[in-house]
């Protein structure tokens, strides 16, 4: 067992590092201030390769391995949340592609997607729908050589610029996945502004107002929207916000361990005191083990075990809440500059909260997660 | 049972530990399957067969019993042959 990166993963993490220590992190407090990324930087994930890198060669991607698009995650997360966000949508739907695809959207969608010419979002959440995925209000209606999809989705992440959304149905009773353009007669979105976190990630509401799709817009069969296309995005997803929180995590932690070597209290740096070397403890510890959970996840993943569903869930489980406890204790370890915005653990702290609440809230994974371990019923 | 069969047992048996399911047992009518087991039940045919499961094979009927799933592996290895 060896528990380092390889000379490749190395390599791409040094890359990923530079990238966005030269192009997302200084620019990032003015992102969350201004809430939209502008499309310059979206231009350069895709000029950099970094958008779909999980579609397999065979399919147009560059098929990056699981650990390096942890790594690739996690930079973008140390740097900015809400660029790793557009990562984290935009690889869920080509992961539910890959996955659950037909062969025509496949070969219609994918290339786009890894080009970065189209951009995806996942489009599950309603006004009265969100843990209850299958709970959603949204129909498709059969009609003649398609379907007729009629209903409205809240708090989808780069809905005000996406142009592929991976949209959640009832449809004939069963839950339903299809693919909706942007261009379609129907379909409005307004967007969602006054955040807590992750603001330059362009939330948008979407109205959908008897948008019509052709029958090859559906993914998967009609009843397998929610066990087997929400799986597969949400299990990718996961995995994605998992490592992402890790890089708050650390950014967090990497402000803190320089701030408490420059604050001088009772004559010494307030490194040299002893509750706040504790909290640094703390911190370092959490950030590695919240680290090997996504490395492991990742592995698993990479070698398709069957387990890794559970693994990916403890992953994205313990990296959010390491994210939220480490953040916090970097707001604290600042004291009042930490809760103003010319430091950017306030930033972090708010980013951090909402890593609880996506892909699966905390309180839904402990739902889960005990009964990975006595699955039977 | 053959080794495709007992595999499948196998995997499945850690789903219900207390009952010893039979090849042509339906295993939804039995209310042992949730979104839990279904993609776990898609990787394991995939890595431990060597078979990709595909949209059209989404159907209930592929997954209900042992037989079937072991039919569902031997069409997607003849077919890969």
């Amino acid at each position: 067992m060896r528990l380092e990166l390889n000379p490749q993963q190395r390599a791409a993490r040094d890359e990923f590092r530079a990238f966005v220590a030269a192009e997302i992190a200084p620019h990032a407090a003015q992102w969350d201030r201004e809430e939209a990324l502008p499309p310059a930087i979206v231009r350069r994930l895709a000029e950099k390769g970094y958008l779909g890198t999980i579609v397999p060669r065979e399919l147009g991607g560059p098929g990056m391995d699981m650990i390096t698009y942890g790594v690739l995650t996690e930079e973008l997360g140390r740097g900015c949340s809400s660029v790793r966000s557009l990562l984290t949508v935009h690889d869920m739907v080509c992961q539910a592609i890959v996955r659950w695809g037909s062969r025509a959207q496949k070969e219609s969608f994918l290339p786009r997607l890894v080009r970065g010419e189209i951009l995806g979002a996942f489009a599950l959440s309603e006004p009265n729908a969100g843990s209850d995925a299958k709970g959603v209000a949204t129909t498709a209606e059969p009609d003649g050589a398609g379907y007729v999809i009629t209903g409205r989705k809240r708090w989808i992440t780069f809905a005000q610029i996406a142009d592929l959304f991976l949209l959640f149905t009832q449809c004939e009773g069963k839950p339903t996945a299809f693919l909706l353009e942007r261009d379609t007669p129907g379909l409005s979105i307004e967007p969602i502004r006054g955040l807590l976190g992750t603001r330059a990630s362009m939330l948008g509401e979407m109205v959908i107002e008897g948008c019509r799709v052709p029958a090859g817009n559906l993914v998967g069969r009609i009843g397998f929207g929610v066990s087997h296309v929400v799986a597969a995005a949400l299990e990718q997803g996961r995995y994605s916000v998992a490592c992402g929180s890790v890089g708050i995590a650390q950014a967090a932690l990497d402000a803190s361990l320089a701030y408490s070597r420059e604050r001088t209290q009772f004559d010494k740096p307030i490194f040299d005191h002893q509750l706040i070397r504790a909290l640094l403890t703390d911190m370092i510890v959490q950030v590695r083990a919240a680290r090997l959970l996504c490395y492991r996840a990742g592995w698993m993943r990479e070698t398709g075990d069957p387990l890794a569903f559970a693994e990916t869930m403890a992953a994205k489980y313990y990296a959010s809440t390491v994210a939220a406890k480490v953040a916090t204790d970097a707001v604290q370890i600042h004291g009042a500059n930490g809760c103003s915005d010319a430091f950017p653990v306030e930033r972090y702290f708010r980013d951090a909260k909402v890593m609880e609440i996506i892909e699966g809230s905390t309180q839904i994974q402990q739902m889960v997660m005990p009964r990975f371990e006595f699955p039977e019923l | 049972m053959d080794q495709t069969q007992l595999k499948i047992k196998e995997f499945l048996s850690r789903f219900f530990k207390s009952h010893d399911l039979q090849p042509d047992e339906d295993i939804f009518a039995l209310g042992f399957v949730n979104s839990l087991l279904a993609m776990q039940l898609v990787a394991f045919v995939e890595k431990e067969f060597g078979v990709r499961v595909e949209d059209a094979d989404l159907d209930l009927d592929n997954f209900r019993t042992i037989n079937s799933i072991a039919s569902l592996v031997a069409r997607k290895q003849g077919a890969a042959a």
